[in-house]
């Protein structure tokens, strides 16, 4: 096949980057990002499991859980709550981070039991009213990723590093703050415009 | 991940008795533990959620020593006011340590308690004298570049003690309470973690059943300035290669008192006091540091990859002296 008929990979991406995230914006997306509410208070507990109750985006969901549920799992595969990404498993890629009572950790070393009445804000939950928050907006426009996999744990990392007067503002402060946020793309130059101008908005929101 | 009983203790007492089970382990952050247990190196039957205890205060006491409460979690502890300004070298350590998520999470005990990143003992596997005594050590005679000691090995394990914070605190001296079925009793932190010697497995002083509640920092030394430096493969979130917490007090210019601790090189935290004696009443200079770098690491025993952690460990003391007494040329 000649390169002629074929976009580049390049193209390609971008026309697909573009036109998801331009869907990402519109509040169609927003609506279906939020979850059904799940309600388990009904069913039996089978053995070995306790109900616990998770304030996920301001949305209360009682569930059924094993004890060795882990927090991310129950957020993807109960809750369908998928925009929090399992890379590593074990603490290393920061792709599931989340916030916890405000906090950003890591959900999947965190077990779903743990955090019975804890407030929970995924990346779904960042949004307000179909508006975008300002890390996912400057995100877009900084074009702070390339497979996406990495980003939703980026911007929650970015959230909490923004929100934080402990952690300074400067470039390399940012780096060190946001090391725990692996991106195997490399997209780290983007992704650090990206806070950065995220920052100055905020700024100025406030 | 294998299935466990799951308690959740909202007071000491609850949490010991929960305890009293057959392997049961506290869960705390969970950085470490559930990190093993699912990779089966762990094997818990029961899991007590130490969490909710109300151990997570940092009060510092009339004879200016500070408690920090088990659950404090290294975040919060790094970040202390009183910590910042008395105990520099501390809140270095531990925000060299991990990544902002983890260290959120992490607490003071369970990075006590945190187990060793050999990869032998992690891939459940090879052979591992820590993880199955007596199956043997697969790290002497294989890949034992990064996370292997040159300092207080033996025949049977020589992993390092990948903590920073623990390093800090063995320079600065502190105490482990713990609580457990038979009362409450201290540990001195410098006996609180165990060389494998012939019993790899065993790794700490912790009787089973008992609960760390505490740990209690000696008072600053007074005129004294301190910092950590860690030497590791790249800049940010990474284990120490080698790494030193150092507090020095200077009488003109010349060093009055030093305490040395060493991470990335030992099999625990790594308090290096002969090198602390050759220091005593020294002229600042860069002799005397590599002088006193050179008592250091006198005993250190070399493996097949690590030979360069000697010279490294070396510089972390010389550059960290050079840097803390900088102001005295
Ligand atoms: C990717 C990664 C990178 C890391 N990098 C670094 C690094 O650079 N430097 C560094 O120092 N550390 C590093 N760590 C380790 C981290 O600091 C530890 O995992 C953490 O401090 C453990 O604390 P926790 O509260 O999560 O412990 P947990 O995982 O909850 O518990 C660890 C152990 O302590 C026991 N325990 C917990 N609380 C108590 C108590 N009160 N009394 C008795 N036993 C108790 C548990 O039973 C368990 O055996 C890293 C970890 C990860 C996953
Ligand atoms: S160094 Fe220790 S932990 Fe590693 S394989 Fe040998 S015995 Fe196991
Ligand atoms: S999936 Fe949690 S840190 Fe990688
Ligand atoms: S954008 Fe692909 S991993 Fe970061």
């Amino acid at each position: 096949m000649s390169d002629s008929i074929l976009p580049g990979r390049r193209t390609f991406l971008k026309s697909v980057g573009v036109s998801s995230l331009a869907v990402a914006a519109a509040p169609a997306w927003v609506q279906a990002a939020q979850a059904v509410r799940v309600d388990d208070s009904e069913q039996p507990l089978k053995p070995g499991e306790q109900r616990i109750n998770l304030k996920v985006n301001g949305q209360t969901h009682t569930v059924n859980v094993p004890a060795n549920a882990v927090l991310l799992d129950v957020l993807r595969d109960r809750l369908q709550l998928t925009g929090t990404k399992k890379g590593c498993d074990h603490g290393q890629c920061g792709a599931c981070t989340l916030h916890v009572n405000g906090v950003a950790v890591n959900s999947c070393l965190s077990l779903a039991v743990s955090h019975d009445g804890d407030e929970i804000t995924t990346i779904e939950g960042l949004e307000k009213d179909g508006t975008l928050h300002p890390v996912q907006e400057a995100f877009w426009e900084h074009d702070a990723y390339q497979c996406g996999y990495c980003t939703s744990g980026q911007i929650m990392s970015a959230v909490a590093i923004i929100n934080d007067p402990a952690i300074g503002t400067d470039d390399a402060s940012v780096r060190e703050a946001m090391s725990g946020n692996i991106c195997r793309c490399g997209a780290y130059k983007n992704i650090l415009s990206a806070v950065q101008s995220a920052r100055e908005k905020m700024k100025g929101a406030s | 991940m294998r299935t466990f009983q799951f308690d959740k203790a909202t007071d000491t007492e609850q949490a010991l008795k929960a305890a009293g089970a057959e392997q049961a382990m506290f869960l705390a952050g969970g950085t470490t533990l559930l990190d093993l247990v699912k990779l089966d190196v762990m094997q818990p039957e029961r899991l007590v959620d130490v969490n909710r205890l109300p151990l997570n205060k940092i009060e510092t006491l009339s004879d200016g020593r500070v408690r920090i409460g088990a659950l404090v979690t290294n975040t919060t502890l790094a970040r202390d006011e009183h910590i910042v300004e008395h105990y520099p070298v501390l809140s270095q350590a531990l925000l060299s340590g991990a990544t902002t998520q983890l260290r959120n999470k992490a607490t003071t005990a369970g990075n006590v308690m945190q187990r060793v990143r050999c990869h032998y003992f992690r891939d459940n596997v090879s052979p591992c004298n820590k993880r199955e005594p007596g199956s043997g050590c697969s790290a002497i005679e294989g890949d034992n570049r990064s996370v292997h000691a040159v300092l207080g090995t033996s025949e049977h394990c020589i992993a390092t003690h990948p903590s920073d914070m623990c390093v800090a605190m063995a320079a600065i001296g502190a105490t482990v309470q713990v609580q457990g079925p038979k009362g409450e009793r201290e540990i001195d932190f410098l006996d609180y973690h165990l060389l494998p010697g012939d019993t790899p497995e065993r790794e700490h002083a912790l009787q089973p059943g008992e609960l760390i509640t505490h740990i209690v920092l000696a008072a600053p030394l007074a005129d004294s300035r301190s910092a950590y430096l860690k030497l590791r493969d790249r800049a940010s979130y990474q284990f120490a290669l080698a790494s030193s917490a150092i507090i020095v007090r200077l009488q003109g210019d010349r060093i009055a008192e030093a305490r040395i601790a060493l991470g990335g090189v030992g099999t625990k935290p790594w308090r290096a006091t002969e090198a602390e004696q050759a220091l005593r009443g020294q002229p600042a200079t860069e002799d005397s540091f590599r002088r006193a770098a050179d008592v250091a690491m006198q005993g250190a025993k070399p493996y097949r990859q690590n030979a360069y952690k000697i010279p490294l460990a070396k510089q972390a003391i010389v550059r960290n002296l050079q840097t803390l007494t900088g102001a005295v040329a």
